[in-house]
């Protein structure tokens, strides 16, 4: 049984009592003496060539108090916004890295790309006087479509002939090929994984605030992970040391990854209120956040699967397109490589895997991690040609998973990663029972009955969360570590402070964290505050993506735990005239052991920062320590969705009937955060898989460029979720034993879903439907397959 | 958005003079308009609020009339026990309308005026062939609408109420676009006190809303779904985008249609 609001508790989020009062605090909330607004006059050419900029109308508009472009930042030596990961191609060359201009500089590279910012007294005049700038531009052909980008003759950028930005591959190409040569069965896919925007709710922010007595800096910013924005934008854009450089990101209206990266306009407002003396703010509105926010997914890939007489998997080969986009955000290349082709051994245990990936340049926004990052990617894929294998060799869909599941461990994968632990049979059992697969028959039938199409897909996912160890991801292109830090502060009262690294922008990690540090110190969580979001109050930290929170962060923080209780057992064992060695800690007591004799932990505290009677020789006063984790593997979360749809033949229009999740996601510490973050998770998941479209005209314009076109998930979308954890197998590497939960929704349902579609339409000959299923694909499908029929 | 004046008229007479000057324009619930200055795509000198007229608010049944007026929003239509009672296909249609917020702005007058494509309400204009009234004139809703987002209303002149005959029989189908959640293509069907029967369609034709004479006179001699099968829609008339090709939208005219006829049977 959980205790009382620690581990294994449902506790309510506290920090929803802000929220819905609307009282979160968000950048945009946040208004500096003497703060200017910046307004970003954005290209609306998808390509083209910059040949004069005159400001000199907008310079004399009123209100404003200067005006920028490019050549502002080529004068000032500004460096180009950096990329965090560095892919060594299979040549062993490294990738092409164009730069990447905070403003346009010479030429623009899609839709979006910054030209000039004015900056005034108010966001109208500024934008007013936006207007009254003119651009003589040179329009060029645009680059738009990955697959013809190699061929089309347009070049993105001189440096990267092709618009290749690498070729990279993963895996052993002629075991795999060997494997096919001996194969029963070889089942081909191509598709699309489609090109989706983010769309947090916040859209971004960004205040910058120049010191001039102390000569430092402050930048207020939407931003998942502070101290990386600190780093890569002082170190490599504005040559400002970190002792020089402020980056708080307060209360945060999600990310799903978009506010991870770097962006130029944080750079931009941070050294332009040293050029103006004054605080700059900028907002995007939600049209500037679609041509400015980092996109995500947007592959297309042929995948084959070799399989024997039984349906056992031999091998898989992957070939992927990549889109980058016109610029290489923070973690772009890492995510099509090292996210998603060390994944494609997913459940099983094929023995050959391998991967390649071209990443090329388009000029589109660019493209990088979002929600899953790779892995969703992955199990598209995989989950997909299974079900399209499964349906040709007349198995089963849960069957054919069953005969290949890995079920020794730890386990080696053909594509260098080591599962420690899984348990791959409990989850599918688990799903298939909660979701009636064996009755399902008889639901299809009902649905005939009505008229419509009833399918049931399965998807079987695993992902690779809490990305580490250091070592490792700096030997695949990481330029940063990959460990998280926390301080564990004890106030002289008895009450706790917690720093931590990692960030929560709709996560729950006030709530979650506190019922860690409170099950660990046997203290009420009242007593506990979370800190996190200011590079000024916290040590050091890696931020918030890749479900590594609490596997990372909440590791770190037990790990500054012990260091806390260990010296406070010095303390008792001083105060409570025992041996330290006699000094057990448990319920928040430091207990003499086998006598009566304890001392409570805020009694220690105290003692810790009025050492009247204290063992000052051997140990120091006071209570504070910090602790750096970074862990030994990755953690991979499993589990099995099943999803059932029915389909109105007529229209094409997919409803959800019932979407079942299972998961092992390890130890949990709070229930109901874990099943809102998998609610979350499908409800994106589902979004992909049957609304979101990104489309790009021929022109590279986004033609998707607002909720008018670009449709998200509505609660009258989603069916009413079924989301289980199966007893688990801890994580055997972490102190907590957990894996992470944030993103497994978004990766367990697509394939789920698309799996049910197909399953609804199989009778028309139809075996595959590339995302989003929206009525008017899944009615083109069918009909080009009823067309089909009737020609044979 | 760029700066405008407020006109707050309590009357229409005084909007009316409001609206005579320069660059001047009406705004009702501002469920479009607003969007469309936040953008900057519109630049008025002034904005003259309607909503502070009461003569242009409310529903009324006027023998086999039903008058719904011009600044009436669409949440009091759906509510409305009046309508529900002479034209529920009305009351239904408009609880379709966007979300509650929306609703609770949005109004008749300005859906008319505008004449989106993808809006609701034209399809009951046609198909129940009302007539809008404005501060002018009546105009009869074959009149009244004149391609995407393009009225006969004159500089100035404004939608003071809608009335509708009252059918034997009516629906509204709607088929959203995934997006937006506006008509992608839907059928206002309605059974005429003369026996006719009426198909107004929106969302789907290149030109905006539009009644299908071969629907109407199949289903005026039979009224069952084979009727439609009988009916060539075409989809050189239908409008392509990326939520729907011509050919589905001509597809969707005649499914749409059957469910009216099944939702009348
Ligand atoms: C999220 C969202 C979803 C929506 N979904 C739908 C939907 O599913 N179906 C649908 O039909 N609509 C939908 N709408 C549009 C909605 O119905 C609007 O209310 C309607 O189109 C305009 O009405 P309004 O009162 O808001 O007009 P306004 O926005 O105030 O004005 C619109 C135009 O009409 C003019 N105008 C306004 N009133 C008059 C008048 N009385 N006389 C003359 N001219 C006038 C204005 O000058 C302006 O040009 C949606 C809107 C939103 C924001």
């Amino acid at each position: 049984m959980p205790k009382d609001g620690g581990i294994g508790a449902s506790v309510v989020r506290r920090e929803d009592t802000r929220f819905l009062k609307g009282k979160g605090r968000y950048t945009d909330d946040m208004n500096r003496p003497g703060q200017t607004y910046a307004y970003i006059l954005r290209s609306s050419l998808a390509h083209a060539t910059l040949n004069n900029i005159d400001t000199a109308a907008a310079s004399a508009a009123p209100g404003v108090i200067r005006v920028f472009t490019g050549a502002d930042i080529t004068a000032a030596e500004l460096g180009g916004v950096p990329c965090g990961w560095q892919i060594t191609d299979k040549h062993g060359e490294p990738m092409k890295e164009p730069a990447h201009p905070i403003l346009a500089v010479g030429k623009v590279r899609h839709v979006g790309d910054p030209i000039a910012v004015v900056v005034a007294e108010t966001y109208d005049e500024a934008r007013d006087a936006a207007e009254l700038i003119d651009i003589d531009m040179t329009d060029l052909a645009a680059v738009v479509d990955m697959r013809t980008a190699e061929t089309s003759g347009n070049q993105v950028h001189e440096e990267a002939p092709d618009n290749v930005c690498y070729d990279w591959e993963l895996g052993d190409k002629e075991g795999t090929d060997a494997a096919f040569a001996n194969a029963h069965h070889v089942t081909t896919l191509e598709f699309i994984n489609n090109r989706l925007v983010a769309n947090p709710m916040e859209p971004r922010c960004a205040i910058g605030e120049y010191d001039e007595n102390d000569d430092n800096y402050t930048l207020y910013t939407t931003s998942q992970n502070p101290h990386v924005i600190r780093l890569l934008m002082g170190a490599f854009v504005l040559s400002i040391p970190e002792h020089k450089l402020r980056v708080y990101a307060p209360d945060v209206g999600g990310g799903f990854g978009s506010k991870i990266y770097h962006y130029a306009e944080e750079a931009f407002v941070t050294w332009a209120s040293k050029e103006i003396r004054r605080p700059i703010k900028w907002t995007a509105d939600r049209s500037e956040a679609f041509i400015s926010d980092a996109h995500g997914r947007d592959h297309v890939t042929k995948a084959e699967l070799a399989l024997d007489a039984e349906g056992k998997f031999l091998g898989l080969r992957a070939d992927t397109y990549a889109n980058m986009g016109a610029y290489l955000s923070t973690f772009a290349p890492c995510v099509p490589t090292w996210l998603h082709a060390t994944l494609l051994a997913g459940q099983y245990t094929t023995p050959m895997v391998h991967a390649r990936v071209r990443a090329m340049f388009t000029n589109t926004v660019p493209v990088d991690a979002y929600r899953g990052a790779g892995r969703p990617e992955a199990t598209y894929l995989l989950e997909r040609i299974i079900n399209k294998a499964a349906q040709e060799m007349g198995l089963d869909q849960a069957e054919i998973r069953r005969r290949n599941f890995i079920r020794t461990f730890p386990y080696d994968t053909p594509v260098a990663l080591q599962y420690d632990t899984g348990d791959y049979d409990a989850t599918l059992n688990a799903v298939m029972e909660t979701a009636d697969y064996a009755g399902f028959e008889a639901r299809r039938a009902e649905s005939a009955s009505r008229g419509k199409l009833r399918g049931i897909g399965l998807s079987c996912y695993i992902e690779a969360c809490g990305i580490a160890p250091s070592a490792l991801v700096g030997a695949l292109g990481a330029r940063a570590g990959l460990y998280e830090a926390a301080t564990i502060r004890v106030n002289p009262t008895g009450s706790v402070s917690v720093m931590t690294g990692a960030h929560s922008h709709g996560q729950g990690h006030e709530t979650t964290f506190a019922q860690v540090v409170s099950d660990a110190l046997g203290i009420p969580a009242d007593q506990i505050d979370i800190i996190h979001g200011d590079t000024d109050k916290i040590p050091f930290g890696m931020g918030t993506y890749g479900s590594r929170s609490l596997a990372v962060g909440g590791s770190a923080i037990v790990k500054a735990v012990d260091k806390v209780v260990a010296k406070g057992k010095k303390i008792a064992a001083h105060l409570l005239e025992a041996a330290e060695s006699d000094i057990i800690f448990e319920d928040g007591q430091y207990k003499v052991a086998g006598t009566d004799k304890a001392k409570a932990f805020a009694e220690v505290s105290l003692a810790a920062y009025v050492p009247h009677n204290y063992p000052i020789d051997e140990i120091e006063p006071g209570l504070e320590e910090t602790a750096f984790y970074d862990p030994k593997n990755f953690t991979y979360p499993a589990g099995s969705y099943l999803c059932e749809v029915e389909v109105d033949p007529e229209t094409g229009k997919v409803e959800i009937v019932a979407m079942t999740a299972s998961d092992d996601f390890g130890n949990i510490v709070n229930p109901m955060i874990v099943e809102g973050q998998v609610h979350g998770g499908l409800a994106q998941g589902i979004g992909q898989a049957l609304l979101e479209n990104c489309a790009y005209d021929e022109h590279g314009q986004l033609v998707s460029g607002s909720f008018m076109d670009y449709a998200m998930p509505l609660a009258v979308d989603l069916p009413n979720f079924v989301v289980e954890t199966v007893e688990g197998t801890p994580c055997t590497h972490n102190p907590l034993g957990v894996k992470g939960c944030g993103e497994a929704g978004a990766i367990g349902s697509p394939p789920a879903l698309i799996n049910a579609v197909v399953d609804a339409i199989k009778g028309y000959g139809i075996d595959h439907i590339d995302m989003p299923a929206t009525p008017l694909n899944v009615w083109t499908a069918i009909q080009n397959a009823s067309a089909k029929q009737a020609a044979e | 958005m760029y700066a405008f004046d407020l006109a707050r008229p309590a009357d229409l007479a005084s909007a009316v003079t409001s609206l005579q000057t320069e660059g001047a324009q009406a705004l009702s619930g501002g469920q479009t308009l607003i969007p469309v200055l936040k953008q900057r795509l519109s630049q008025p000198s002034v904005l003259v609020d309607l909503s502070g007229i009461d003569s242009m608010k409310g529903i009324r049944r006027a023998g086999e009339f039903l008058i719904i007026g011009g600044g009436t929003t669409h949440g009091t239509v759906a509510g409305s026990a009046e309508v529900a009672s002479a034209i529920p296909a009305i009351a239904s249609l408009a609880s379709k309308i966007g979300d509650p917020q929306v609703r609770n702005r949005g109004t008749i007058g300005g859906s008319v005026a505008n004449n989106d494509p993808a809006a609701c309400y034209p399809s009951a204009v046609i198909a129940l062939g009302a007539t809008v009234e404005t501060n002018k004139r009546e105009i009869a809703a074959e009149d009244f609408f004149q391609g995407l987002y393009t009225t006969s209303l004159e500089e100035g002149e404004i939608v003071t109420a809608v009335k509708f005959p009252i059918p034997v029989a009516a629906t509204y189908q709607k088929f959203e676009q995934p997006a937006s959640r506006f008509s992608l293509t839907s059928v206002f069907l309605a059974k005429m006190g003369d026996g006719s029967v009426r198909v107004g369609v929106t969302g789907a034709g290149a030109d905006g809303v539009f009644r299908h004479a071969g629907l109407e006179a199949a289903l005026s001699a039979d009224f069952s779904a084979a009727a439609v099968d009988g009916v060539a829609v075409d989809a050189g008339m239908m409008s392509n985008d990326l939520h729907a090709t011509p050919e589905y939208r001509a597809h969707l005219v005649k499914v749409m249609t059957k469910r009216a006829i099944a939702a009348l049977s």
